[in-house]
């Protein structure tokens, strides 16, 4: 199969950086607003006033997180607002140490999954969790899959109706 | 088996690498022409073109495929797209053969490119718009979070360790050794050099993660009548499947494939196969990471959950072994130009049954194989069956 594979002209960084070939560059400019949409709307409305909600679809019974104004498994809307514990149970978690653009950070991050108490088993968001320590070894000590959380929220007053009006979500000692 | 038999009868590639020279049209023109060559076969011999690539966003070109068509053969012929993210090369060649099974086409050129590099600082940037820009985006995350999420779900469910997954990023690099378009071969690649290297995040570390990627890879299908005069060894699609998961990925069992094993259900009822493990000769299963291999083995039903790193540790997945798993060296080891690695899966499917590999050729003769790919929001899986 050699034959049937064209050998490409690699470039290296220097042959970019010495102007040995020619490159063009140009930036796309573009800015969205996204509007949040009727669910997810009111799902910031709630956070807003520092409270979790869901949505139940009677047919099959499931609490969802994020709620969604029709049940994609039933294909029907859904019927109900149920107010959700800003508890959770961990479902799985990382413990990142570089920015999108591949440069280290200084205190690793540590994005979950987190299920939300009051949802059906298994419904979870994405958030951070904090106060778990700032090195990696620390935070592989302290966090674990199961683990019982707590949302920390932005004071009242500095809250806009945003999935970051939670700052992190915190271990829970039972 | 739905439909008319259809065949592959050719298949060519550029080489990956980290950045390439050629634009994008310049590399699916080398693989489209090196395919056609190979069954010598030329384009005015071709009815329809599928064209596949992933995310616009990595090129800065909006319809990318519309940019790529001169160079894709696809003048004056009906062309379509396919793009499932990650998935993208093997849904290709699936829709190249429901173009011909359905009677619409005799002959299709199937080709898939991706021009990694072009993005800067980091084609990183192209994929943080893959999250939900109300609940996700916000948070600051990054491609990394969500694999290292699932692959924690994953290990922790079934007691794995690093070291159990590492061992199929050393079996990927060291089998890419032997090809020749390969970016990331290494002979010599131990557990300890996966285990040392830079946590990114963990437990995703560097060599754990197949490289970003310039490259392209196309074939040529056929219907039956026309297949048995260009060659005396076409190599037959006996089944294909695919199916989505929903976009809520929180909502989801990360530990678990389920859209893999639908898609791989259906594959093995349209190619009548009972037993996979026993009539599954060859895989190539998507291995953008090491993990995802044995996930993908896993929901591919050629392992039960947790244990497809006991077929690695045992050298069954080698490609001197019973089930060779990724005899090309993978995403791991050739590289990850996204669509056109799911396409690389397939065409070394069909040189391995062909007997056409070389240094990488699986011994015994294999007369049936598999060839996966998996993208999106970790909610897609894409499969096709080839056999002799
Ligand atoms: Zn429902």
């Amino acid at each position: 199969m050699e034959r049937w594979v064209y050998p490409v002209t690699s470039l290296r960084p220097e042959d970019v950086e010495q102007k040995r070939v020619c490159t063009t560059r140009t930036p796309l400019r573009g800015e969205y607003a996204w509007d949040a949409g009727v669910a997810v709307g009111r799902f910031l409305t709630e956070l807003k006033a520092g409270r979790l909600i869901g949505r139940r679809c009677r047919a099959c019974g499931r609490v969802m997180i994020p709620p969604r104004m029709f049940c994609e498994q039933c294909f029907r809307p859904t019927d109900e607002w149920v107010p959700l514990a800003d508890t959770g149970t961990v479902i799985t978690f990382s413990v990142c140490t570089i920015s999108w653009d591949m440069r280290r950070l200084e205190v690793p991050e540590v994005p979950a999954v987190i299920a939300i108490d009051g949802a059906s088993p298994g419904m979870g968001i994405m958030h951070k969790l904090g106060e778990v320590g700032r090195t990696l070894e620390e935070i592989l000590d302290r966090v674990r899959i199961g683990m019982r959380v707590q949302a920390v929220w932005k004071p009242a007053g500095e809250r806009e109706g945003a999935i970051t009006d939670i700052r992190y979500f915190r271990p829970l000692e039972d | 088996m739905a439909g008319r038999r259809v065949a592959i009868v050719g298949a060519g590639m550029t080489k990956f690498v980290r950045r390439a020279l050629e634009t994008g049209q310049e590399l699916a023109w080398e693989a489209a022409s090196k395919a056609l060559e190979s069954c010598e076969m030329t384009l005015d011999q071709i009815d329809a073109v599928v064209l596949g690539s992933a995310p616009d966003a990595f090129d800065g070109v909006h319809m990318k495929v519309e940019y790529l068509s001169p160079g894709a053969g696809a003048w004056g012929k009906p062309t379509i797209r396919g793009y499932v993210g990650g998935g993208t090369g093997v849904f290709a060649a699936i829709q190249g053969w429901y173009h011909i099974a359905s009677g619409m086409f005799d002959t299709v050129l199937v080709v898939c490119e991706e021009k990694m590099s072009s993005c800067h600082p980091h084609p990183q940037a192209a994929f943080n718009y893959i999250f939900d820009h109300t609940l996700e985006r916000p948070l600051g995350p990054n491609l990394l979070w969500i694999f290292a999420l699932e692959m924690n779900a994953y290990m922790t469910k079934y007691g794995l360790t690093k070291r159990d997954i590492a061992m199929v990023a050393v079996k990927n690099k060291r089998n890419a050794a032997d090809h020749p378009a390969a970016q990331l071969g290494d002979p010599h690649i131990t557990i300890e050099d996966v285990l040392n290297s830079e946590v990114l995040a963990w437990p995703v570390q560097r060599l754990d993660v197949s490289p970003t990627s310039d490259g392209a890879v196309a074939i040529v299908m056929a219907a039956e009548h026309i297949a048995r005069r260009v060659t005396n060894k076409p190599v037959w699609v006996e089944g294909v499947g695919w199916s989505l998961d929903t976009q809520y990925w929180t909502n989801r069992d990360l530990s678990y494939p389920t859209y893999v094993e639908e898609a791989a259900r259906k594959a093995y009822a349209m190619a009548g196969i009972r037993e996979p493990r026993k009539e599954i000769h060859i895989v190539e299963p998507y291995d953008p990471f090491d993990y995802k291999e044995l996930h993908h083995l896993e929901g591919l039903l050629l392992a039960d959950r947790g244990k497809a790193a006991e077929l690695i540790a045992l050298g069954i997945a080698n490609r001197d072994g019973d089930m060779p798993v990724t005899p090309s060296g993978g995403l791991l080891g050739v590289g990850n130009p996204i669509a056109a690695a799911g396409l690389m899966k397939v065409a070394e499917i069909f040189w391995q049954l062909r007997g056409e590999a070389g240094k990488r050729q699986v011994p015994g003769q294999p007369r049936r194989g598999l060839a996966q790919a998996w993208g999106d929001l970790m909610q897609v899986g894409t499969v096709i069956i080839l056999g002799i």
